[in-house]
């Protein structure tokens, strides 16, 4: 196990290396001059001026690469002042360090994201769970027609509606907004409440479907059917071996989400005007802001693969058969 | 017709009739009661048949279809196209703040689905032809990833060792990069790569380059499905006999893995594709997919989410037909994955 997870983080840092080179070669790679892309579109000569400065647009491209990755972690000196490891540079846009803004944004997403994911987490499997054991009757055609309804909606269609009713119609909350949990633990719940429910409700209705289908699916497994043949009780047969097999696809979806979740939920962020890390990643390339978005790029790809060792770690845990070679 | 000796059978190819029809072996029969062997795909029909969920939702799916393929025909018809600014040509449809000025978004027996607040644009065309584009999008990326991750996701369970470490960190790198943001970020400079940023982009190029970004980073999620369940098939004791029996991997690839994985396939795809329309459509939300004035299903959205606190009616139009068109789809994943999976007793 210890050698899994240690072959796989160096294995993630050799993925993080190349996502970040994909990234910045990409952007070198265009015909275009990397200070004017980087510049947008109100350019004056003097931003122009400066941006080339910063990047050290005279020098080779992997010589620029080198000086990147040296700053992450080890610092650099900019014009702006010296950068502390990790160093991701300043933004062209507004000449904030990278890191920090990164660092000042996260809070959101992290409260975004798991106080939807709990939740949906538990509730869809507890429904998925209970829709599979009563399978057939009423319970499980109520559970499996709403979760169905539900998780074909999208959340830029339920988010303006639920604010249109809740906000503007019955005036109940105010429109979403982050207030930090330390200042204002009220106003940090009541402000995340609609982006919250909106995640749920749509992500726990997949939940539900998910493990209700596999659920059914292990259920009719041979070695299932052995257990009850063997007259053991039905509720031992469901939990210890039906639920247990079932596991394997939700973990693998919930990894996936959950770290792209923490990378930046652009979408729910968008339409809630959250300031988490989507809505800097969506800013930042609009104004074609290099430094911010290979941070936030390597930052989100790093949840990515953490969640990936994670959900293969587990995999071994839940399924014997499973290899971890 | 199934009681024609084989050399009666015209262009047959002549096969050995040994070879050919076994089954038919019991020779003279009744033709009435001779037991006809079912294909697999031929059982899976006839359950799906059977399934009256499926065949409405299938019906629902197809009449999406068809209003995508139809929408020139159907404009046509309706006598309006999605590109004419009705509210600023003619005076009385939109009020002096863009709204339109009837009640309801501007719903009348002309205007069937109102009027867009601000260009003034046909509503009921636009949907018709947003549907047009973010289906054909959505169907070019799903063929393309699925049939990435049947062949990455096979080979790498299957042969292990090396070509599954090789393939899983391709498979893990492809996935680890955030790819919503990915798009975002790369959909400008793969553009810049095929034109010149001066030039206005040919719409069709810009297609190319969405289904392009999106297929490089849509098979993943699949291919590790197909991956597992290879992984675990391959221990199963059916594949070790078959290995044991000294069959060669591409049979046993094609015989028995992929037999058991039609189904996770097939289901995936069903559910692939569907996630595809609200993909594309969420990054038209977040303003980088298509661009005006090619209509687009998802950039509806973007402008409902605008105008939503004083014409909530348009936004209804594009989320209504999304939530039942992915409602649609969903239910017929389900209906195939019964109709293929016969121990999915009801």
């Amino acid at each position: 196990m210890l050698r899994f997870l240690l072959r796989r983080s160096l294995g993630a840092l050799v993925i993080l290396l190349v996502i970040s080179a994909v990234t910045f070669f990409l952007f070198y790679a265009v015909p275009r001059d990397p200070a004017m892309l980087a510049c947008g579109k109100n350019c004056t000569p003097d931003a122009l001026a400066v941006i080339r400065k910063n990047m050290g647009i005279d020098e080779p491209v992997p010589v620029q690469y080198w000086h990147f990755m040296v700053g992450i972690f080890a610092g650099r000196d900019f014009a702006q002042g010296a950068c502390p490891a990790p160093c991701f540079g300043y933004s062209f846009a507004t000449q904030d360090p990278v890191w920090q803004t990164i660092l000042d944004r996260f809070p959101t997403t992290v409260s975004l994201t798991l106080g939807g994911a709990v939740v949906f987490l538990v509730v869809g499997l507890g429904a998925g769970m209970i829709a599979a054991w009563k399978r057939g009757t009423v319970v499980d055609k109520v559970f499996s027609s709403a979760s169905l309804v539900l998780s074909s909606m999208q959340i830029y269609f339920v988010g303006p509606l639920v604010l249109a009713l809740v906000v503007y119609q019955l005036d109940l909350l105010d429109q979403p907004k982050y207030v930090p949990l330390t200042e204002d633990p009220a106003g940090w719940f009541l402000g995340l409440l609609i982006p919250w429910l909106v995640v749920q409700i749509i992500f726990t209705a997949n939940y539900t479907r998910l493990s209700r289908s596999s659920l059914i699916e292990q259920l009719q497994e041979d070695h299932v059917r052995t257990a009850r043949a063997k007259g053991m009780s039905g509720r031992f047969v469901f939990f210890r071996y039906a639920w247990r097999g079932s596991l394997i696809p939700i973990v693998t979806i919930f990894g996936v989400d959950l770290g792209s979740l923490f990378g930046g939920a652009m979408i729910t962020e968008w339409t809630f005007s959250l300031p988490g890390l989507g809505t800097l990643a969506v800013d930042s390339v609009r104004n074609t802001d290099l430094p911010m978005v290979m941070g936030v790029m390597l930052f989100a790809a790093t949840f990515i693969i953490l969640f990936n060792i994670l959900v293969d770690a587990a995999y071994a845990f839940i399924d014997p058969r499973v290899r971890l070679s | 017709m199934t009681s024609t000796s084989p050399a009666a059978v015209p262009g047959a190819g002549s096969p050995g009739p040994e070879k050919s029809d076994p089954s038919f072996a019991p020779p003279v029969k009744d033709p009435q009661k001779e037991l006809v062997g079912r294909s697999p795909g031929r059982l899976m029909w006839v359950r799906f048949k059977r399934d009256r969920t499926g065949v409405v939702s299938a019906c629902i799916v197809l009449a999406f279809f068809l209003i995508a393929a139809l929408a020139p025909v159907i404009s046509w018809l309706y006598g309006k196209d999605p590109y004419t600014r009705y509210g600023e040509i003619r005076p009385g449809l939109l009020n002096e703040n863009k709204y339109p000025i009837k009640p309801n978004g501007g719903i009348d027996g002309e205007f069937w689905f109102g009027l867009e607040p601000g260009l003034g644009r046909d509503v009921f065309t636009q949907l018709v032809y947003g549907i047009r584009t973010s289906l054909s999008l959505a169907v070019a990326i799903t063929l393309l990833s699925v049939l990435t991750a049947i062949v990455i996701g096979v080979a790498g369970g299957y042969f292990g060792g090396r070509t599954d470490y090789l393939l899983g960190r391709l498979t893990d790198l492809m996935m680890s990069f955030p790819n919503q943001l990915f798009f975002i970020a790369f959909t400008p400079v793969v553009m810049a790569l095929f034109v010149n940023p001066q030039d206005e982009m040919p719409t069709w190029m810009r297609a190319c380059v969405l289904v392009y970004v999106m297929w490089l980073l849509g098979w993943m999620t699949l291919a590790r499905l197909l991956r597992g369940q290879t992984l675990s098939l391959r221990e199963r004791e059916f594949v070790e006999a078959a290995k044991v029996a000294g069959t060669p991997p591409a049979r046993i690839i094609r015989k028995e893995l992929l037999p058991n994985l039609v189904t996770p396939i097939l289901v995936q795809a069903t559910y692939m594709l569907p996630n595809n329309v609200t993909a594309i459509a969420g990054l038209s939300f977040l303003g980088v997919g298509m661009l005006e004035p090619t209509p687009d299903w998802g950039r509806m959205f973007a402008k409902g989410a605008e105008v939503y606190q004083s014409d909530l009616t348009y936004m209804f139009f594009p989320g209504g037909a999304m939530v039942i068109f992915i409602l649609a789809f969903n239910l017929l994943g389900d209906s195939v994955r019964d109709a293929f999976d016969p121990k999915t007793g009801r």
